[in-house]
């Protein structure tokens, strides 16, 4: 909290001499209550300052016109590799997954490359903030334990630390289960059912990685204690000093965890340890629904377009998920999970309006929820005065395929609606 | 001989008898008579007739499709589903001699899966990991019939070129390639450009040679002479085809470089290339791809995922068809094949197309592409009565399939669909409570356990 008050000083510092943006005529669409049809909304040094019927410009200001366009807060994409990553299949271009099985003492945040063109890209989409995790999908390695922590960041910024909203937003885990880390792979149908050796053998693994799991908290909490006694031959330990945030409950853990099984294993595990959770792509939400609801804890749901993981699964088992979140009463937001697919986010959001989600509820899975999930609810997510200015212009159905973002505005500064793929359009099209 | 067969087989399978009316619906035909709100009747598995006011035949089983839309089936141009085991046989170079058709497997349930997103015929490719691939051909998603009974009947088959790091990587020591079980396979040619031009080049040197053999021994038959027959060489043969025009070429490609390359390649042999496939630099060269007069097939918006996709544009379909190409999107993936609809709409938010344009390139363009585009692709009488049925816009993710006929024949229903589940997870349920029961009288009977 205190980080996030620094951050906002000095986002007010940057934009001291700032512009200031009235956008009038406009339908604003706030994700807290009603949309204002026709109203006005003032943009000074980076933030929202004012929202209402009709507000004069300020001396200086820039107006823009919003008669028939409407006015969203910008997208949070909940699960990317966005900086961490540019070309999928070159190594030296990933830096997603570290070596080691307790690594909390990684950030994702000062290996993001805010020059990746991924940002351009998934900027003029409207995706205006995003998780960026340490370790998702190992692509550059991985497969660790606790791979370090997700950072929550702006896609636009001279610098990774202009990006910053939150460098510690989240510890990821990968929960041991039986069906592997994360709950991938093994035998869905029939986990305890594999009557061979090593269907024993992995669950014997699976015991194991918990022990470890357990020896490496409590090793964390020794330290706090032998820190907060400040014993001459303490030494600052760089991994459990990481840890302190995640044990005082004041950081949660994103865990990986599929299996309506691993969930709720983690969930047991989670209260053991007094500690605050949130889950990254967990499959069986429906199976799992009612315990995550009378926990209160919330989901990262990964892509609606994907594939059903049984043969005999309902064709349809992607694009109902959502639904199934919400029909549970869990609180969730959407990510995708694989940086090229983050300027989809909106459309595969709409797919789980076509198969049950209410649109309500799809528009705050991509805005107000995952603000509030990675703690930065204070400061986006919605348009309120007083929040970040981060937010579109559009001509339409902002999950629409068809709609076009008209303006794009990151902590009150106008994002230019261009990128490497608009200009080598432009460059061809004027090819003779 | 064996079409004859095949042709006997199709013939004692009834297709669809019953004469359906779709009505009130909004159709987007893609053909002449562009989009109306309106009817479309089928009859014996072909439409009959189209229009805002139509005869209803009496019989005719009515649809009422009131605030939906229906589009002609959507044709995958580039497919790997429906095939038993792997569809890459990288072994060699050349692989021109395998072929698609004898490893259909009816079974795969990602052609249930594509049915359910609205995709009625899928051109199956061999994949990419050689210069000169296998033989490919389309299958219509006939679920629930035989191998025999997909294949599209009458469309002309195809093979699969592949260009770039897929075909070399087999041949780069730092490039990957990997056998099934791990071990680095050293020293397939080619490693580089440069070899799978010369691969190409070489192939077509001897399928040249080949032709000219077989083309003196055919004169001297027709002649009415007896002369002894060259050779039979199952690999040239399939190249001598693409010579005589009988085999459609189908090159995956990404760069602009090999596209242009591989155009250069064709004309000094003396074919054509029907379709660049992926073509994601397409747009570098569209007006070279245009003067040759292939078609292009590609993604639209995926990149990134390896350096050859570094310069990928989401507008290479719309920039390709205003210069002049034949462009089709297709998915080669069984996900992204579920919803090539929204795919299409991604054209027009992508360059501008508008909604006949890029609904085009999944239905009619792809038709034509495949050379099949007189039976598909587009609503019109006398065609193949495929035909989607959406529950909104389709090119909008906020719409679902709600049914899917091909050749007259309903093979998807959305509330059915729904309808069944309970009596599925019912089912299963009672499979798996039979399989506890088993296993746990198996583990009494064990005495050391």
């Amino acid at each position: 909290m205190k980080l996030l008050g620094l951050l906002m000083v000095s986002a007010m510092a940057a934009f001291a001499a700032g512009e200031v943006v009235l956008i009038q005529n406009a339908d604003i669409y706030p994700m807290n209550g009603a949309p204002l049809k026709g109203g006005s909304l003032l943009i000074q040094d980076g933030k929202i300052v004012d929202i209402g019927a009709k507000l004069t410009a300020p001396k200086g200001a820039t107006v823009l016109e919003g008669k028939g366009l409407r006015v969203y807060p910008g997208w949070i994409d909940s699960g990317t590799e966005l900086g961490l990553e540019e070309i999928g299949s070159i190594r030296e271009t990933n830096d997603t997954g570290e070596i080691g099985d307790f690594m909390p003492q990684l950030k994702a945040l000062s290996a993001v490359n805010p020059d990746s063109e991924h940002f351009g890209v998934v900027r003029v989409n409207g995706i205006t903030t995003a998780i960026a995790l340490p370790g998702g999908g190992g692509r550059g390695g991985g497969g660790g334990i606790i791979v370090g922590q997700a950072a929550l960041l702006h896609t636009d910024g001279w610098t990774w630390e202009e990006m910053e909203i939150n460098r510690s937003a989240a510890m990821v885990l990968n929960f041991p289960s039986a069906a592997g880390r994360g709950g991938r792979g093994g035998m869905p149908d029939f986990p305890d059912m594999v009557p061979n050796a090593s269907g024993a053998d992995a669950r014997r693994a699976v015991l194991d990685q918990i022990a470890k799991l357990n020896a490496f908290f409590d090793d964390a909490r020794k330290y706090k204690t032998a820190k907060a006694a400040n014993l001459l031959d303490f030494h600052k330990d760089l991994k459990f000093e990481a840890m302190l945030p995640v044990i005082d409950g004041k950081m949660p853990l994103a865990v990986n965890a599929s299996r309506a099984a691993a969930i709720h294993d983690a969930i047991a595990w989670s209260e053991k340890q007094n500690v605050k959770i949130v889950f990254l792509q967990p499959r069986e939400v429906a199976k799992a629904g009612p315990e995550l609801k009378a926990k209160n804890i919330p989901v990262i749901l990964g892509r609606v377009l994907t594939l059903p993981e049984n043969e005999d699964a309902e064709y349809d088992e992607g694009y109902t998920q959502p639904f199934e979140a919400y029909k549970a009463g869990v609180k969730f937001a959407l990510g995708t999970f694989t940086n090229e697919f983050v300027r989809d986010l909106p459309y595969q959001a709409a797919t789980a309006v076509a198969y049950g989600l209410p649109h309500d509820e799809a528009m705050k899975a991509l805005t107000i929820n995952p603000a509030q999930i990675w703690g930065a609810g204070d400061l986006i997510g919605s348009l309120e005065k007083g929040k970040l200015a981060d937010l579109m212009i559009v001509d339409g159905d902002p999950m629409d395929v068809r709609t076009q973002i008209r303006h794009l505005f990151i902590k009150g500064k106008e994002i230019t609606l261009s990128n490497k793929q608009i200009r080598l359009y432009e460059r061809y099209m004027s090819r003779q | 001989m064996k079409k004859l067969i095949l042709g006997a087989l199709l013939a004692l399978e009834p297709l669809c008898a019953d004469t359906i009316v779709i009505q009130n619906a909004t159709v987007m035909t893609e053909g002449p008579k562009g989009i109306f709100k309106g009817s479309v009747v089928v009859r014996d598995g072909k439409i009959v007739d189209l229009g805002e006011k139509v005869m209803v035949p009496a019989g005719a089983t009515v649809i009422e499709a009131g605030g939906q839309y229906l589009i002609p089936g959507i044709i995958d141009c580039h497919s790997h589903i429906a095939g038993s085991g792997s569809i890459n046989e990288g072994s060699v170079s050349v692989s021109s001699m395998v072929n698609i058709r004898d490893i259909i497997n009816p079974d795969d349930i990602a052609i249930y899966r594509a049915l359910a997103g609205g995709v009625t015929t899928a051109n199956i490719l061999h994949g990419s990991a050689n210069s000169i691939g296998g033989q490919t051909l389309p299958l219509k998603m006939r679920w629930g019939k035989s191998a025999q009974e997909l294949i599209f009947a009458g469309a002309t088959p195809g093979i699969k070129f592949a260009l770039g790091e897929n075909p070399k990587r087999a041949g780069n020591p730092q490039g990957g390639g990997r056998g099934a079980a791990g071990a680095i396979q050293v020293g397939r040619y080619p490693a580089t450009r440069m070899g799978v031009e010369d691969v190409i080049r070489e192939a077509f040197n001897d399928a040249k040679a080949y032709k000219v053999e077989w083309d003196a021994y055919d004169a001297q038959v027709a002649k009415g002479e007896h002369p002894i027959p060259p050779r039979t060489d199952l690999k040239l043969q399939a190249l001598k085809e693409v010579l005589e025009n009988k085999r459609y070429v189908h090159v995956h490609c990404y760069r602009a470089d090999e596209i242009l390359m591989m155009i250069r390649a064709a004309d000094d042999n003396g074919f054509k290339v029907r379709t660049f496939q992926h073509v994601l630099e397409g747009y570098k060269v569209a007006k070279e791809i245009a003067e040759h007069g292939a078609g292009a097939s590609t993604f639209s918006d995926w990149w990134a995922y390896k350096i050859e996709a570094i310069d990928a544009i989401p507008f290479n379909a719309a920039l390709m068809t205003k210069k002049g190409v034949l462009v089709s999107l297709n998915s080669d993936d069984a996900e992204l094949m579920r919803h090539l609809n929204t795919e299409a709409g991604k054209a027009m938010k992508y360059g501008g197309m508008n909604e006949t344009e890029a609904l085009a390139m999944v239905t009619i363009n792809p038709a034509k592409q495949l050379g099949i585009d007189k039976t598909v692709g587009s609503i019109e009488v006398g065609k193949d009565a495929d035909l989607v049925l959406y529950d909104g816009f389709p090119m909008s993710d906020f719409a679902k399939v709600q049914k899917v006929w091909i050749d007259g024949a309903q093979y998807f229903d959305r509330d059915k669909e729904v309808a069944a589940q309970a009596a599925k997870d019912a089912e299963k349920q009672q499979l798996l409570d039979k399989e506890k029961a088993a296993h746990g009288q198996q583990s009494t009977r064990r005495p050391n356990q």
